[in-house]
């Protein structure tokens, strides 16, 4: 039996609000979080003796080059390439750190760039298998995997473009309460079902936007964070896996499915009990799959599910609060601790107008790296409010 | 849904010719394998010679049982569609060009699933369908699904791309004297070439066929000689910005290697056509070609070489003629990798033995000019770069592939 | 006023006029074929060196090759068998006054143009002897048939070259006429408008290519592929056809030219 998460506290949400594009580069995204964790916890830099990054853009450097530009002295680092399970990958290599005291407080920073010409060179080179198998094939990037995913999915499971169309409607409306999102206005159903196709059966706002951005959190002892007067939640139980399925002919299923009854034993709670869910959602279809490997429903059952709940913040099912990354945008790795940071405002009410009431427990799923033709990293978290 | 191939526009002269865009054609050394195999026409996979399993993407060790003896074996071309897409975005400049583009994800019978260009034939998934490994305009091989074996490339819109079907296009044979050139001509004809220019060197010669060759509608005969520069620059200034095939036939061949015969004469004159003859097609029909990669629906798309199996090894009883051929091969190599940037695809045939005057004396089996000339249509067709035609060039191929050595060994004794 | 001073002077007058009986080398001028398991001759080629370009920036060349017998060229008697042991035999070796003599233009032109394989005979020279006298020691003998025509007026290489399936057709001498104007008037040599002095058929004769073979066997020299022969008077003419010093050299494209009096 392997040891649990007590004592694992997460603090000070940070969103470095995002742009389209931006001519900075990606270590000024990352340092304006680093910033902005130190502003909001009154910690000096001395004090960070952890940090976690995670960016597709600071190439060529990495996050020890990322220490000597920010001139910070950690005794603790890591760099972690896993894309949208960035954060949950961070926060597990974190709280292990800060339970073997390995170190005190472990700033966990996502953040990327974004030139007007990032994302396709970011395609173009982004695995030995993409550039070898996939960007050749009409170099579509993320928007052709999950168009084959989805198209799959709604063939298989009765899924039509009006149940994601739901999710997305509902998560504008959250985004709304959001003031960082680059989303703006208003989505209705129908401007969902008319928006022109990106690759079948996909359309404009099943697709996410690319941009800069950066998100961060704290990660250290709950003693340590009450010694800091931080609001903070408790970290229950935490899941990560890579490559699950490999044999699977398509992707239908993620790590998830592996490793969810570890997850909900480790936190003593179940699907049920959780007030709100941050899922990974890049593309709607993915957000339906981890609504069924994390258990809330059974494979296959997704689209009644989404028939059957609503997603707003004062919905049933309160879903991707903050808007998720179809609604705020996609800062790259960013995208990938976007979840966690809004789960840790919820659960230390700092979630201004879109607080779901009485949130005391709530999960959030990363889902990241298409390699080829599936996304290889899941995992999960679940908090809990002091 | 196939779109059936028509007889391009006259080309309005006012307007610019597009600049040819590529695929991208980035690859890891690894996945060259796929290339590699495409190249003659093959749908070859990694295969562990450990365990049996088969993989893809391309890769360094076994995923089953991390064995690093992974080799290149010949697959079955049969697998289910799973799920399709259609890009109406793209990242890239020459897919953005092409769009809509259609996509599958399939699942192969020999076990992996791969991305695939699709045939607009295909039905909606699930649905079985043919694959095969072609290259595209970039050099490089791409899987593509078409409903069956048998499914014509040049009839659909996004396999059009990595054919380089003689269908309504303008070719230029350089030696329409030989056998084999007249072979060829016919072959282009029949697989309906617009035009096709037939290069007529010392015209005060009479050379059989000559009359047949006049009766063929689309031929006209024009004088070429590779091994005069001007002749070849004068040419070029003439139709160099209309040939969309050029098949370069000219050759030179005599037997005997060095002290069977006296004197650099003869190997001069070997060298003169078939090395430098196809420098000078090269420096003067290459600029105009590379410039038409991407001339509407008929621009330049092929360089066709006659090299010979012998110059993948030198053959002593032909010893000069084979070391021309070395030479000429090793330029072909060149003249591909200039070519590279407008999509135009070069076609290297390696025949053994032609039966012809020059063989006269070669045992059988020896590979009829007709036979030549569909191998080198069929490569035109599906898209293939290097022919080896005939049981000899097979057989040869083998050999060298499997020890080049002892092929050198086993051809002086 | 010495001859030469006098010659120059008439020269720059022009009273005397120069002919230029020399084609053009160029790579499509028709080249003489051999059947093909032989030795064959390079055709003339050129490729240019720079024309004021990154190459030279300055200057124009070229470099050409050729055989020695290519275009408008000279046969030394070393180029035939029979004349392989004579002394001065090659053109390098050759006394250099041989270059220069008086030229016979015997009109064959109305015969060649029936006869594509028309032969000179004794008896048409003797004919032609009657009406302008006998044919001096030491000329140059040159058999006009207006062949040249075919390439200076219509540039067609398969009327002057004029194979069919039985090989070429074009004049020539026969063995009787080469034989009396090597043994009774003692030429300086035989010179033709087409490929080759012998004529297109000339390897039927006996000897075959008697023109090679005795005008070669007896030291005297061969010019072909000459042209303007119908701008020289039948007697009168000076020729200078002065080939390049090749050392041991069997033959070479030259200049020729002739030197005629204005009437």
């Amino acid at each position: 039996m392997r040891k649990n998460y007590e004592g694992v506290a997460v603090a000070v949400p940070v969103t470095v609000p995002y742009v389209r594009y931006s001519i900075r580069a990606a270590h000024w995204w990352l340092a304006r979080a680093v910033s902005e964790l130190l502003k909001i916890s009154k910690l000096k830099k001395e004090q960070l003796d952890g940090l976690s990054v995670s960016s597709f853009t600071l190439a060529p450097d990495s996050a020890v080059g990322l220490t000597q530009h920010l001139g910070l002295s950690p005794r603790w680092l890591d760099h972690l390439p896993y894309g949208g399970a960035s954060g949950v990958v961070a926060l597990r290599r974190a709280a292990r750190a800060v339970q073997a005291g390995d170190a005190e407080v472990v700033a966990c920073i996502a953040g990327d760039t974004n030139h007007v010409d990032s994302f396709r060179l970011t395609l173009a080179n982004f695995s030995q298998f993409a550039r070898d198998a996939v960007y050749p094939y009409g170099a579509g990037g993320p928007n052709a995997s999950f168009a084959f995913l989805t198209a799959y999915y709604m063939r298989t499971y009765g899924a039509t473009r009006e149940d994601f169309g739901k999710l997305c409607v509902a998560q504008r409306a959250n985004a709304l309460k959001f003031p960082h999102a680059l989303f703006k206005k208003p989505l209705t159903l129908e401007e969902y079902l008319v928006a022109r196709p990106i690759a079948d059966p996909l359309h404009l706002y099943d697709c996410v936007m690319p941009c800069a951005g950066a998100e961060a959190f704290l990660v250290m002892t709950v003693e340590k964070a009450e010694s800091l007067n931080l609001k903070f939640a408790k970290l229950l139980g935490t899941i990560e896996r890579h490559n699950a399925f490999p044999t699977d002919p398509i992707q239908m299923r993620g790590g998830w499915a592996l490793d969810r009854d570890e997850l909900y034993a480790q936190a003593g709670l179940a699907p049920q009990d959780m007030d709100f869910l941050q899922t990974y959602d890049d593309y709607p279809v993915i957000s339906l799959m981890q609504l069924e490997d994390l258990g809330f429903c059974a494979k296959g059952e997704a689209p009644d599910f989404i028939r059957s709940h609503t997603f707003t913040t004062d919905g049933d099912f309160p879903l991707n609060t903050s808007g998720g990354q179809l609604s705020v945008g996609q800062a790259g790795a960013a995208g990938g601790y976007l979840g966690l940071v809004e789960a840790i405002r919820q659960l230390t009410g700092q979630a201004g107008e879109r607080q779901v009431k009485d949130a005391r427990a709530g999960l959030v799923s990363g889902f990241g790296m298409i390699n080829f033709d599936r996304g290889l990293s899941s995992g999960a978290a679940i908090f809990a409010k002091l | 849904m196939t779109e059936e191939l028509t007889r391009p526009k006259k080309k309005n002269p006012i307007l610019r010719t597009r600049l040819p865009t590529l695929p991208p054609g980035a690859r890891s050394r690894v996945a060259l394998g796929l290339t590699a195999a495409a190249a003659e026409g093959r749908f070859a996979l990694q295969s562990c010679r450990d365990c049996g399993a088969i993989q893809y993407p391309p890769r360094e060790a076994c995923q089953e049982c991390l064995s690093l003896r992974l080799s290149w074996k010949k697959q079955t071309t049969t697998g289910e569609l799973l799920a399709q897409t259609v890009l109406h975005h793209s990242n890239d400049l020459f897919f953005r060009e092409r769009l809509p583009w259609r996509l599958g994800l399939v699942k192969l019978d020999c076990g992996p699933t791969v991305v695939a260009h699709l045939h607009s034939g295909i039905a909606d998934a699930p649905v079985r369908v043919h694959v095969s490994a072609r290259l595209d305009r970039a050099g490089q091989a791409v899987i593509v699904a078409t409903p069956d074996k048998e499914s014509t490339m040049a009839e659909d819109r996004q396999m059009r791309e990595f054919t380089c079907d003689p269908k309504f296009r303008k070719v230029l044979v350089t030696d329409g004297k030989s056998p084999l050139g007249q072979a060829l001509i016919n072959s282009l004809a029949k697989a309906g070439a617009d035009l096709i220019w037939v290069g007529h060197s010392e015209p005060w010669k009479k050379f059989p066929g000559f009359d047949e060759l006049k009766k063929i509608p689309q031929v006209t005969l024009i004088p070429l000689d590779v091994t005069d520069s001007k002749s070849v620059r004068e040419l070029a200034a003439e139709i160099g910005g209309k040939v969309d095939i050029l098949v370069n036939n000219a050759e030179f061949h005599r037997a005997f290697g060095i002290v069977n015969r006296a004197g650099v004469e003869t190997a001069r004159a070997e060298m003169d056509v078939n090395y430098f003859g196809l420098l000078r097609l090269a420096q003067e029909f290459g600029p105009a070609m590379r410039a038409r990669g991407a001339d509407g629906q008929a621009g330049a798309v092929a360089w066709v070489n006659l090299l010979s199996i012998y110059a993948l090894a030198n053959f002593p009883s032909h010893g000069t003629y084979s070391a021309s051929k070395a030479a000429a091969h090793s330029l072909a190599q060149c003249l591909r990798a200039e070519m590279r940037p407008a999509g135009v695809r070069v076609v290297n045939l390696f025949p053994g033995p032609i039966d012809d005057e020059w063989n006269q004396l070669l045992e059988p089996p020896k590979l009829s000019p007709e036979n030549l000339a569909r191998a080198a249509v069929n490569a035109l067709r599906d898209g293939i770069e290097d022919v080896y035609p005939g049981d000899v060039a097979q057989e040869w191929l083998e050999r060298w592939r499997d020890n080049p050595k002892a092929l050198e060994k086993e051809l002086s004794s | 006023m010495s001859i030469l001073l006098q010659l120059a002077k008439e020269l720059t007058l022009g009273k005397i006029k120069v002919v230029d009986l020399t084609q053009t080398l160029a790579p499509e001028f028709p080249s003489i074929s051999l059947p093909p398991e032989m030795g064959q001759a390079w055709p003339f080629r050129i490729e240019e060196v720079s024309r004021y370009d990154e190459r030279g920036p300055a200057w124009y060349w070229n470099n050409f090759s050729c055989g020695e017998h290519t275009g408008t060229h000279f046969d030394a008697p070393i180029h035939w068998i029979s004349g392989k042991d004579l002394p001065g035999n090659a053109v390098d070796s050759i006394p250099p006054e041989r270059f220069i003599g008086p030229a016979c233009v015997i009109d064959c032109s109305k015969e060649a143009a029936k006869d594509a394989d028309f032969l000179l005979t004794k008896e048409f020279i003797t004919t032609w002897e009657k009406k302008y006298g006998r044919i001096p020691p030491r000329a140059w003998v040159l058999m006009r048939t207006d062949w040249s025509k075919k390439w200076d007026e219509v540039r067609d290489p398969v009327q002057y070259q004029n194979y069919d399936e039985t090989g070429q057709h074009t004049p020539g001498p026969d063995v009787g006429a080469v034989r009396f104007l090597v043994e009774e008037r003692e030429v300086l040599g035989f010179g033709t408008e087409s490929i080759g002095t012998d004529a297109g058929q000339a390897s039927h004769l006996r000897p075959p290519y008697p023109c090679h073979y005795y005008m070669h066997g007896a030291g005297r020299y061969g010019l072909q592929c000459l042209t303007n022969l119908d701008l020289l008077p039948p007697v009168g003419a000076l020729v200078v056809a002065a080939p390049l010093k090749i050392r041991n050299g069997s033959g070479s494209p030259l200049r020729v030219i002739a030197l005629v009096e204005s009437q």
